[in-house]
């Protein structure tokens, strides 16, 4: 390791020891446990500052980090697995000495011999781990891509395919009462008759042409040449609405982790 | 946010300072990329840094007032009787949390106000942790005469994804045979009147992610005929848009979603005027953030069409 | 055995839930095998576990390249599964939920996971800028419909937006930037969304009928034998 490395680091420990001990002196008056407050609240300081020097360049703070996500990240998800799911549905099914030993409630009546099924398929694909007999994690990979498939084939068909081309079926004329009507009422008001309408076209004609668009077993050219050209301009618009929401969310993030830095560990603002 | 007398002042000096700071970077930059030169990537990273910052240390609030979206939801749990039940789903883990949490918070403190029941859970493992800061936070704090189990209940986390909606659109204790502190659900008076989903009101699904909100209206809403709504994060609120407003009842996207309900609830019921607002509090930042990159597109185009002009000539 | 039993597995499992939609009878078995998915998800976060194991172990015995880093993982892998598996330092015992407040596996959540989870994404933040002043241009007329949507948008999702073009009358107020913003969301965003998404649709059912009919077999990888 480089000696700068080591001096930095050095400097790092002296910095957020110092932080530990002004941090845990300003919450005596509201915990009892203030020294360990405080230390939790400086390390996830620490930690929100070792991703954020990143930027600079990568570093071993960011990989330390990194790292320690990883690792906490998948523990976490597993322990809840465990006790939401292995401990809150499958023990009361299966034994009532386990229910016992975890505290779950137990009825004699939800007993089903079947839960076991899902318990040997589980092991069998832990036994992907293993090179010689990993084959055999085909079958609950099996399963859970059937049982995928299965869920996926009614529900898009129904939400993202039937309901979204039912929807597309606006009026073309909304409120219509007559040219003249229409005209001598003309503006481009957010609620009125002209915006609605306008609305309503740019949705029916927006989706066709987005759809013509992804459509490549007929060669673009002619009308559905310029349909599918119409069709990009509309996507295009699409796109652009995500990126100005993606920054927007991008940048609320990071206003959580300055206020993070500023109230909670720096106490500058109230 | 409430400063003292002598701070105002110092408040309004650090605000100017910190604008005049950043107008003349830009500037700057403007002058650099006139004249065809590279800005190093940090610069442009210390600039949205201090453009974040500044109205953190310094506020800038701005009032909001509610689009059509977002007055659906709030429309929708006050028409309500009181008494109904609502499903809130925390579908979110803490890279979503500052955008979503504020919606889930404001729209806790909406139902409880109103006396709904409301069954807590969540898609995502880290949803019950972010779900334990709100009922910490919110619940227990502003609402300490609601007793858990009868006016709401936190069933938490079930692995699963959509799994865990295809069974309680028909089941909801097949699914949850207890809630989260091992209370049977029989034994739940929040739960009396609900057997599946088809008997809730309302769900609000929070969230930005798989399992999310589109789970919800694939695998609950549509089949069920259950009303749903949603708080979601800013990069996939775009793509809900489909399905307002037959499918969606209306939608919270990003941080101004969560600003705009927030204005709405504090404008109906000013005991939340003194609550803590993070929409409404982070949208100085977002408004400056925005404006610097406003700037930064304008010089970035501009640069490009200037040097584009030179290769011509 | 190796390639017909997943086949007939993925087949009959795939079946059961399409019919159990429609064949009322069939709903509460269709319900039990949706459990025995989720109850197979959570044995799916321990095989990435015992994979994350493998790997960082093999990491650090080989003393492959940022070995030392390994050790940082494997400790917080452990120290968090230990007190997440035996519920350490929940004051309301074994029976508690493990998130309970001021249990230990709640403070790791929120003073390590959170700070980490948030800030790792907050960075894009910064990325979303750089890439704002340095590759968003209008090369071309696709480019140029793209920025001006995001340039409305930006815009009209602040304040700012309302002060710049709130002085529009109200018989043009769509033109007001908060109000375009609104419109293009309502109107063109949908229109491309709807369009993307009935084609997303069409191909995940095509893609669960393939693989219900065993036509689609990839996901079974390939046999070295």
């Amino acid at each position: 390791m480089k000696r700068t490395t080591v001096l930095v680091m050095v400097g790092a420990i002296v910095i957020f020891g110092i932080s530990w001990v002004l941090k845990s002196m300003s919450l005596t008056s509201t915990t009892d446990h203030y020294i360990a407050k405080g230390f939790a609240i400086t390390f996830a300081a620490f930690l929100t500052l070792c991703i954020f020097s990143f930027l600079y360049k990568d570093n071993p703070f960011y990989k330390f980090a990194e790292h320690l996500f990883v690792g906490v990240s998948a523990a976490f998800w597993m322990s809840m697995g465990f006790w939401s799911t292995i401990v809150g549905n499958l023990i009361p099914r299966v034994s009532e000495t386990l229910s016992n030993y975890f505290k779950v409630p137990y009825h004699p009546e939800s007993y089903n011999p079947f839960y076991f099924l899902p318990v040997f398929l589980g092991i069998l694909l832990l036994l992907r781990l293993s090179r010689k007999v990993g084959w055999v994690s085909r079958w609950p990979l099996a399963f859970i891509v059937g049982t995928t498939a299965g869920f996926n084939f009614i529900r898009y068909l129904r939400s993202d395919f039937i309901e979204q081309v039912s929807a597309t079926f606006v009026p073309l004329l909304v409120d219509w009462q007559g040219i003249g009507h229409f005209f001598s009422n003309l503006s481009l008001s957010s609620t009125g008759q002209f915006v609605a309408m306008l609305s309503n076209w740019v949705i029916f004609f927006g989706v066709l042409c987005g759809i013509i668009y992804f459509f490549f077993s007929k060669e673009h050219k002619g009308v559905f040449g310029g349909a599918s050209k119409i069709g990009i301009w509309i996507l295009m618009i699409t796109f652009g609405a995500s990126f100005g929401y993606t920054v927007m969310g991008r940048i609320s993030l990071l206003v959580g982790r300055i206020t993070f830095l500023f109230k909670d560990w720096l106490s500058l603002i109230s | 946010m409430f400063y003292p007398g002598p701070l105002v002042a110092l408040v309004d000096i650090g605000r100017t300072i910190s604008l005049v700071i950043i107008g003349g970077g830009l500037l700057w930059l403007f002058i650099r990329a006139l004249k065809g030169k590279e800005v190093d990537r940090r610069v442009i990273f210390l600039f949205i840094f201090i453009a974040v910052a500044t109205p953190i240390l310094f506020p800038i609030t701005f009032g909001e007032k509610a689009t059509r979206v977002v007055k659906a939801v709030y429309d929708k749990i006050e028409s309500l009787p009181a008494g109904s039940t609502v499903i809130i789903s925390f579908d979110f883990d803490p890279a979503m949390a500052p955008e979503v949490q504020p919606m889930a918070n404001a729209i806790t403190r909406h139902c409880l106000v109103k006396g709904h029941k409301i069954i807590f859970m969540s898609l995502f493992a880290t949803g019950q942790a972010l779900l334990t800061q709100t009922l910490r936070d919110v619940v227990e704090t502003e609402f300490p005469d609601k007793k858990e189990e009868v006016d709401y209940v936190n069933l938490g986390y079930k692995a699963g994804n959509e799994g865990v909606l295809n069974v309680i659109i028909s089941d909801f204790k097949k699914m949850f045979p207890t809630d989260v502190n091992n209370i049977p659900y029989d034994s739940i008076p929040a739960l009396d009147d609900v057997s599946s989903c088809k008997d809730v009101d309302l769900i609000v699904s929070i969230g930005g992610g798989k399992p999310g909100v589109k789970e919800w209206v694939l695998f609950v809403g549509d089949p069920g005929r259950v009303p749903v709504a949603c708080g979601v994060a800013a990069v996939v609120a775009p793509q809900m848009y489909p399905y307002y407003p037959k499918q969606l009842l209306g939608l919270l996207g990003g941080i101004k979603g969560a600003a705009e309900y927030e204005s709405e609830l504090i404008h109906n019921y000013p005991r939340f005027k003194d609550v803590d607002t993070p929409g409404l509090r982070m949208m100085g930042p977002q408004t400056l953030a925005h404006m610097v990159i406003i700037t930064f597109i304008l010089i970035g185009n501009l640069s490009f069409f200037i040097k584009k002009r030179k290769d011509r000539q | 055995m190796r390639r017909e039993v997943p086949l007939f597995i993925t087949f009959f499992i795939g079946m059961l839930l399409i019919f159990s939609v429609f064949i009322p009878p069939m709903e509460s078995l269709g319900e039990d095998f949706t459990v025995f998915f989720d109850i197979i998800a959570v044995f799916a976060f321990f095989l990435g576990g015992g994979n994350l194991l493998r790997v960082h172990v093999s990491k650090l015995t080989r003393q492959k390249r940022d070995w030392q880093y390994s050790i940082v993982t494997l400790l917080g892998f452990a120290v968090t599964l230990v007190i997440g598996l035996f519920k350490i330092g929940n004051p309301g015992g074994i029976a508690a939920a493990p998130t309970a407040a001021g249990s230990l596996f709640q403070e790791i959540f929120d003073y390590c996971l959170v700070p980490l989870g948030a800030t790792m994404y907050s960075l894009l933040a910064f990325f979303v800028a750089s890439a704002s002043y340095r590759a968003f241009r209008a090369k071309n007329r696709e480019a140029t419909i793209l920025l001006i949507a995001a340039f409305i948008i930006l815009l009209g999702r602040t304040p700012f937006g309302t002060v710049v073009t709130g002085w529009i009358p109200e018989s043009f107020d769509v033109l007001q930037v908060p109000n375009l913003a609104v419109w293009i969301m309502n109107a063109p965003n949908l229109a491309g969304q709807r369009a993307i998404m009935i084609g997303i649709g069409l191909g995940v059912v095509s893609m669960s009928l393939r693989v219900i009919l065993g036509i689609e077999r990839t996901y079974l990888g390939e046999d070295k034998s």
